[in-house]
């Protein structure tokens, strides 16, 4: 039986695990790895500018394909530069291995140069995490890092590898490593659902006078078909539909039974109908903050159903009447399947989606009108009437521009959505959109930016350029950190403390200076021509897109506030909070 | 503004593990992100191989936490099993000590009184000292300590909780 080195064995296993693509950046302690990537020719290696990035670009095209997304970094800076990403998949449940370089074993705890504890600083923000000491089970921590990120809830596993590790042989026969997905011996996510608790599940839903269908981005890690299921428990139940930012797409925008985004800077008609319920059924969300408002004031009359992978999702921030541990994709096939068996008729729900009318009238989206400047929710919408024919992949940034994405661009199928929505990280859109572009050729990706968050990643430009790849960006330039200026106008009587984005670049010199086309859309008059400019170019741009400064992104709940507490604009808003509301994130 | 707390109460859990580097910082680690409390940690190898190690977890926590720190310990991938033997009814809990005390005279048989009431074991002893063993729930312990102190206490080492569902289930 032939020896390989653990390098080889490392990518000889990747490639039997179907690896394609992977983002990365070399250095010392990955070198070995490098060699034997290049010496294989069949793994398609990304060369990032900064290992955030990488991670990053792993989760957009993880998000937008369904596949994991890979990761290959070095030891020290390499590792600690990828914790940020890393954190975000876990937030996000994205499925993802990052293999980290470490010093040789030898070394391991004398602070060798580039030493730093991986899987220590890494034990808190991973699913899991391995330290390979021997090569020989290298192909089998592999198989497995892979198996436990893709299965039950998705997240990040990071497998640190030692150089000397990477450079002594084992015996290796390809496609021997141990297949893991039924056997292991303590990881065994439930992914069925217990029949009983369907039915129940299912007869709740029939005898309610008021549900909804509050769904989230579990639905979009189901894969295709739960989106599908979910529609179809929509038509057949006539319920409607609400989503958290993680979940838009799963369900069709331009639906007569979708709500809109619920939560901080959800719909007015998503809120109260979450708050007037008398049956929530939550499908692969996990009433998170963002989403409650204030939890004794969350939908104080309804009874909830809870389905989520995790069963520490389950009664974690909000009680509910009937757990259900599953796969969201398995609990709706069974659910539409019983549903159906148990002839329930369609439930009779006028009344309710009369009182959404009224909801709905209140017209929560609508923002006052500027001729002189181009309002940020005006250039998405325009945005959105250029480009959703071509069934766009959308990444964005962290802030305004993101929430304003999410109210204003109407998302049609899963996949095509990916943010930062957990952790909340600046920077991911660009390296993102390069992610979805890799695993997407043909797609329009766009980064809808704002000119503070771009600026965390813009090194990724040189990255785009390297690989051709056609990414658009689209800055929603304000001159500030929206989002800490809007809530320092609430909260701290507009005492703008560090968030005006001085010393800005000159955005389309920028994109030249990278091989870019850079174009400047300046007033009204230009928005439509500009963004035709932007996607007749074959090719990556940036569009520096002036808004009016001063725009706030409304709804918006308080934090702290009910469903019922919402700011519908400005003129709502008060100048200083007490101590109890600063305090709260 | 001031920050309140729920009534929290006392559990005592058994979590089985895989005996592999780095489990016991993932365990603790999980409490501290977390923010929950560890009143006491044992942890030792249970199996013939070696394999599995039981780590008893004495922690406060109320209901809902609770039930938040068996589903977090659970979906650790080297976690086997987590029992809350609290809840789970009859069980027996035990604890050793060593306690060093000083004592000449009167003080010696004071203590060594004591000692033979509390079934503590004398497992050292000079002219002026004695170290003794005892084992028992935490009260007892606690009890003990409290009277050697007023004898003349010097240093105690204590193993911390563990403990064990009654009857022939497992």
């Amino acid at each position: 039986m032939a020896e390989l080195s653990g390098a080889d064995i490392l990518i000889e296993t990747l490639c039997d695990l179907g690896v394609e693509v992977v983002f990365g950046y070399p250095g010392g302690a990955v070198l070995p790895i490098y060699d034997a990537m290049f010496r294989s020719q069949r793994i398609k290696h990304i060369l990032v500018r900064h290992e955030q990035a990488a991670t990053h670009a792993a989760e957009g095209y993880a998000r937008s394909t369904g596949k994991p997304g890979v990761v290959l970094v070095t030891s020290g800076p390499g590792a600690t530069n990828a914790v940020t990403g890393i954190t975000d998949a876990l937030m996000d449940s994205i499925p993802m291995v990052v293999i980290t370089g470490q010093v040789p074993t030898a070394l391991i705890g004398t602070d060798a140069f580039q030493e730093a504890d991986t899987v220590g600083i890494t034990r808190h923000c991973t699913k899991h995490n391995y330290l390979v000491k021997d090569p020989a089970i290298l192909a089998d921590v592999i198989n497995e890092a892979f198996h436990i990120a893709t299965s039950g809830r998705p997240g990040p596993v990071v497998v640190d590898i030692p150089k000397d590790v990477q450079v002594a042989t084992a015996r290796f026969t390809k496609g021997t490593g141990t297949p893991v997905a039924t056997v292991h011996k303590t990881y065994r996510p439930q992914v069925k659902a217990e029949p009983t608790l369907i039915e129940q599940a299912m007869d709740m839903l029939a005898a309610a006078e008021r549900p909804i269908l509050y769904t989230g981005g579990g639905i979009i890690n189901a894969g295709p078909g739960a989106s599908q299921l979910l529609r179809e428990l929509a038509r057949i139940t006539g319920a409607p539909v609400t989503s958290t930012l993680m979940g838009l797409g799963a369900f069709p925008a331009s639906s007569d039974q979708w709500l809109g985004m619920l939560g901080m800077h959800g719909t007015y008609e998503a809120n109260y109908a979450m708050n007037q319920a008398d049956l929530i059924l939550c499908l692969g969300a996990r009433f998170d903050d963002r989403v409650t408002g204030r939890l004794d004031a969350f939908s104080p009359n309804s009874r909830k159903i809870h389905v989520d992978i995790d069963r520490s999702s389950i009664n974690k921030n909000v009680r509910v009447d009937l757990p259900i541990v599953a796969d969201v994709g398995r609990a709706l096939e069974d659910m539409v399947r019983v549903y159906k068996s148990r002839r329930h008729p369609k439930p009779d729900l006028a009344e309710w989606w009369r009182r959404i009318k009224g909801w709905r009238e209140v017209r929560s989206l609508d923002f006052p009108e500027n001729k002189a400047e181009i309002m940020p929710q005006a250039a998405i919408r325009a945005l959105w009437e250029a480009t959703h024919r071509k069934s766009p992949i959308i990444t964005t940034e962290v802030g305004q521009h993101q929430m304003w994405a999410a109210q204003h661009f109407g998302f049609e199928g899963p996949n095509k959505w990916l943010t930062s929505g957990g952790l909340g990280t600046m920077g991911y859109g660009l390296p993102a959109a390069i992610g979805a572009q890799i695993g997407n050729p043909g797609a329009l990706v766009i980064d809808i930016a704002g000119e503070a968050s771009i600026q965390m990643n813009i090194q990724e430009l040189g990255t785009a350029t390297q690989y051709r790849l056609p990414v658009k960006i689209f800055i929603l330039n304000n001159q500030y950190m929206g989002m800490v200026r809007q809530w320092q106008e609430l909260t701290y009587a507009s005492r703008y403390a560090e968030s005006y984005s001085d010393a800005l670049p000159d955005f389309v010199k920028l994109a030249e200076a990278y091989g870019w086309k850079g174009i400047c859309i300046e007033g009204p008059d230009q928005l439509e021509s500009g963004i035709a400019d932007m996607l007749a170019y074959d090719g990556p741009v940036m569009v520096d897109c002036r808004v009016a400064q001063l725009a706030n992104c409304f709804p918006m709940i308080p934090s702290g506030a009910a469903h019922t507490d919402m700011l519908l604009q400005a003129s709502e808003v008060s100048g200083e909070m007490d101590d109890s509301a600063k305090a709260l994130v | 503004m001031h920050i309140t707390q729920e009534i929290a109460r006392p559990h005592t859990l058994a979590i089985m593990v895989d005996n592999e580097p780095g489990i016991l910082a993932r365990i603790a680690g999980l409490f501290t992100a977390r923010g929950y409390n560890i009143e006491s940690l044992t942890v030792s190898d249970v199996t013939q191989d070696q394999a599995v190690s039981r780590i008893t977890i004495v922690t406060s926590a109320s209901d809902h936490v609770m039930e938040q720190i068996l589903a977090q310990l659970d979906r650790l991938v080297p976690v086997h099993s987590v029992t809350d033997l609290t809840a789970l009814g009859a069980h027996v809990e035990r604890e050793l000590a060593l306690i060093k005390v000083r004592g000449v005279g009167d003080h010696r048989v004071e203590a060594l009184r004591l000692a033979e009431v509390y079934r503590a074991r004398v497992i050292d002893a000079t002219t002026s000292s004695f170290v003794f063993e005892v084992t028992g729930g935490r009260e007892k312990i606690d009890t003990f300590i409290g009277l050697m102190r007023e004898i003349g206490l010097i240093e105690v080492a204590r193993t911390g909780i563990v403990a064990i569902a009654r009857g022939n289930g497992s």
